[in-house]
């Protein structure tokens, strides 16, 4: 287990490189400098001393190889740079800001995903064509379709403005200072319960299929059969002989799912007006702010690597097959 | 008054909106019966702004929101008031001397930066040096380029020389003054970005004092207690950055933001979304023309634009009116320059290019364009007049008027493919590099009616902003003058000329000035809207103690 990990950890490490040099060159294939973002109305005198200064500041007038290498061995010091918008702050300090409510909403929504799906799926699969499985599906499907941006508006004015229970958008509430302890710890989870549902109804459709679709082939089985003949309860078989290896692809998934968890939606960090990663990543390519863009590369590709390192453990973990057969192999 | 003077004021001023009659004065508050018109301090404004500040030195910074931030916490030598006249702000009084080269200012004795230290006219000298520096990235190094020396016979004097008489002089001073014991080290060493005071606790000698900022949340200020005109009234400003203009306009229902932001609301919002009782009861709505225009611009080194009867035959077969009206549901007035109505150099006597397509088939064909091939569109010389109209991304009004004037020019029998591109890109590949045929953008106008850099024949450069090559000596010999000039009379002699060469020309097809829509609270005071929009008098706004909605530290 523990040579597996390393070999796989060694071999991680020439892939991140590539996948930062395909990044870096994509990035500066793209059309548009940075010194060159500006409000397109703004009649402001272009100020070419200073945009000069800047590109000669920034590297950016040395050849592309030459741009890479420099940032590659920062890099390795863990020097992520500082973020060319005029704000000019260190890029790690920018992510450190939005990491947080980024992690903690995709975290949230994961795992009610997750405690929802599970049991959707499980009862779908083993009472196949039943109202409660046609129900679900197209409930599911329903909240697969639906628009991010159409329903959080939806939500918004039947929850903010009709009802008035829950705040429209934002984290906390502009008195929120004056507020006592528990009051704010209520104002800042009422923020989140919008942005939470939605996203979670988005994506509760694609596990709960996933989920159904996995246990209605492990119910055909003959363990399955077999469990059943010994005389074993129905919650029992069905619990721990058939969802055992029913979550095996579920565990892949959530594996790749992972690195989404710092990713963060555009859409829905707009709507509900949150500062998250997916608005810092965005506004970061549009003003071609090359460091905080690479910054969120690596980090994102990262946790790719580990995710998948660590779903593949997990697999092994929960499938004896697989440690038998790395055992196997080894001698 | 003429029709056309009736309309100009409706315009400029605030639609009579609102049941509950709430503009500052005789007020009388139904739920107290007390006279509302005393102004009291307290309670927190909550204003929305779509874009998250760079940083909080807007010297050195270019988006406008944080501008909106920075000129409650900083202060000029000047500024405008609500007649777009210059007065003073740090500055008492000024003197010209009369070549218009010696500029003396007597500044403010009572004011202290936000730390207590006093203001004093060595700053403004140490702003001066932080703006010329080459290594500090500013985008108003030009404004000081005219200035041979500042000087401070003493703490209250400032002293100005110029080299050569620079119309702008005055209204430059109205730069942020920025302190010299706080950021003089930041300044020499060209870090002044990287300062820490363009990231938290920013010094300033303006009415509001940082309190906090939370990028991409909110930025909040508060009343500065010792601002030299007096406390304001408003004692929090908390600005809540809210990206989707949807949302805005969701919380203004909800009552959970005082106002939409200087940007205000859309037009299809104003007019339609927002008039139902329970809003027209819970905020005012006003009106008046923003500073920016829009434009169909077209790349003059191409032959077929280069012939001004082309030009003018397509502005006469737009139809502004029905543009306005399309896209800005009638929420705005048609350009005939680049000046606005209503403003002292602005010229109502120019030639103007009233909707007329036959006047534009006849100006076609005097260009050439004669013939119609089998597809109905005009040819010259084998050639079929068709080319490509772009325009940036992200601003849906551009792409409507760019098919407005698609389908207005194919009735000429002109072809036009819009493309829509992202703005870093269009600037890079089509812009700088002039490889478009016609553009539909818009330009912000400045409270000075100096365009040198737009329309000057020597700021055809790659970087520079005369990106459709125009060049008119006499437009140049105009924009020369006017410039060179601080006798308004004089210069608005050189403008109203230079406005009628750009009239007879078309460099561009000047479309239309967009109003401002903003929003606020009716339980705000104080609000008095003006051809300088309504946040000038900001400081004086002020919410009755009965209507006061939150607590303010």
């Amino acid at each position: 287990m523990l040579p597996y990990a390393l070999r796989r950890l060694i071999l991680a490490l020439p892939l991140l490189v590539g996948i930062t040099l395909i990044s870096f060159f994509l990035m500066h294939l793209a059309p548009g400098e940075p010194v060159d973002i500006s409000n397109p109305d703004a009649t402001t005198t272009a100020d070419r001393e200073g945009r000069e200064r800047l590109i000669q500041a920034y590297g950016l007038d040395k050849p592309i190889h030459v741009q890479y290498w420099n940032w590659l061995t920062r890099i390795v010091r863990l020097d992520f740079g500082r973020s060319f918008a005029p704000d000019a702050r260190p890029v790690l300090q920018k992510i450190r800001e939005r990491l947080p409510i980024t992690l903690a909403l995709n975290v949230a929504e994961m795992m009610i995903i997750v405690m929802l799906a599970i049991p959707i799926g499980v009862i779908s699969a083993t009472r196949q064509y039943s109202r409660f499985d046609k129900v679900t599906t197209v409930f599911v499907f329903v909240g697969f379709a639906t628009p991010d941006f159409w329903l959080a508006l939806m939500l918004m004015i039947l929850f903010g403005v009709q009802l008035g229970w829950l705040p429209i958008s934002g984290l906390r509430s502009p008195t929120w200072e004056y507020l006592s302890f528990w009051r704010q710890q209520w104002d800042f989870l009422s923020h989140l319960i919008l942005p939470i549902l939605v996203a979670t109804f988005g994506g509760l459709a694609s596990f709960s299929r996933y989920m159904r679709q996995s246990m209605l082939e492990v119910v055909r089985q003959d363990y399955i059969q077999s469990a059943r003949a010994k005389g074993l309860a129905e919650p029992v078989v069905i619990g721990k002989h058939a969802l055992r290896n029913a979550l095996l692809p579920i565990v892949t998934i959530l594996g790749l799912s992972l690195p989404g968890l710092i990713g963060g939606s555009v859409i829905i960090e707009s709507i509900f007006a949150i500062p998250g990663m997916g608005q810092l990543m965005v506004q970061a390519v549009y003003e071609r702010d090359y460091p905080v863009i690479m910054g969120n590369l690596v980090i994102v590709a990262l946790l790719t690597l580990g995710a998948n390192l660590i779903a593949d453990l997990t697999y092994s973990l929960v499938d004896p097959r697989i440690r038998v057969a790395a055992r196997r192999s080894r001698r | 008054m003429s029709r056309l003077g009736l309309r100009h004021l409706t315009l400029l001023f605030v639609l009579a909106v609102g049941g509950c009659g709430s503009e500052a004065g005789s007020t009388v508050d139904p739920a107290t019966g007390q006279a509302a018109g005393k102004p009291t301090y307290g309670d927190t404004f909550i204003d929305a702004l779509t874009g998250n500040i760079s940083g909080l030195i807007p010297n050195v910074l270019t988006d406008g929101a944080s501008f909106e931030v920075g000129s409650l916490i900083y202060s000029g030598l000047v500024t405008r008031d609500k007649d777009l006249n210059i007065i003073g702000e740090l500055a008492e009084s000024w003197e010209f001397s009369r070549d218009c080269l010696d500029l003396t200012f007597k500044l403010r004795k009572n004011v202290r930066w936000h730390d207590g230290k006093p203001f004093t006219a060595d700053d403004v000298v140490f702003t001066y040096e932080a703006m010329v520096n080459p290594k500090t990235p500013t985008a108003y190094r030009e404004d000081f380029k005219a200035v041979g020396a500042v000087d401070a016979p003493d703490p209250y004097t400032l002293h100005v020389r110029y080299t050569k008489p620079y119309a702008k002089a005055l209204q430059s001073w109205s730069i942020w003054i920025l302190p010299r014991h706080v950021l003089e080290t930041y300044v020499k060493e060209g870090r002044l970005r990287e300062a820490p005071q363009n990231r938290a606790d920013p010094i300033g000698t303006g009415a509001y004092r940082f309190k906090e900022w939370k990028p991409g949340e909110k930025v909040v200020l508060v009343a500065n207690q010792d601002y030299f005109e007096g406390r304001p009234y408003l004692s929090r400003i908390v600005y809540r950055i809210i990206p989707s203009q949807a949302t805005i306009f969701l919380e203004l229902k909800a009552q959970g933001i005082d106002s939409a932001g200087p940007a205000g609301l859309t037009a299809l919002q104003f007019k339609r979304q927002a008039d139902f009782p329970a809003f027209r009861k819970a905020y005012n709505k006003y009106q008046y023309q923003d500073n920016v225009y829009t434009y169909l611009g077209f790349n003059l080194a191409d032959p077929r634009f280069a012939d001004k009867r082309v030009r003018q035959a397509f502005a006469h077969a737009i139809n502004k009116r029905e543009l306005i009206e399309g896209v800005r549901l009638g929420l705005g007035r048609e350009a005939t320059g680049p000046y606005k109505p209503g403003t002292w150099a602005y010229n109502p006597n120019v030639r103007t290019y009233p909707y007329d397509m036959a006047k534009a088939r006849e100006l076609l064909a005097a260009a050439g364009w004669r013939t119609k091939n089998a597809d109905g569109i005009l040819v010259k010389d084998g050639q079929p007049f068709e080319f490509v109209l772009r325009t940036n991304q992200g601003n849906d009004e551009r792409r409507k008027v760019a098919e407005i004037v698609q389908a207005s020019l194919k009735d000429l029998g002109v072809k036009v493919d819009i493309q829509v591109i992202e703005w870093a890109s269009f600037l890079k590949e089509y812009i700088k590099k002039r490889r478009f045929e016609a553009i539909i953008l818009g330009w912000g106008i400045g409270q000075d009616p100096d365009q040198f850099e737009v329309w000057h024949s020597s700021k055809t450069g790659p970087d520079d902003l005369n990106r459709i090559g125009y060049a008119n000596p006499e437009a140049d010999e105009m924009l020369e003058k006017g410039r060179m000039s601080c006798v308004e009379e004089e210069r608005k002699k050189y403008y109203d000329r230079f406005q009628e060469i750009l009239a007879e020309d078309q460099p561009i097809v000047f479309l239309y000035f967009r109003d401002a829509l903003p929003v606020v609270s009716s339980r705000v005071r104080g609000v008095v809207p003006s051809p300088n929009g309504i946040r000038y008098n900001f400081n004086e706004w002020y919410v009755p103690r009965p209507l006061q909605r939150y607590t303010a530290g």
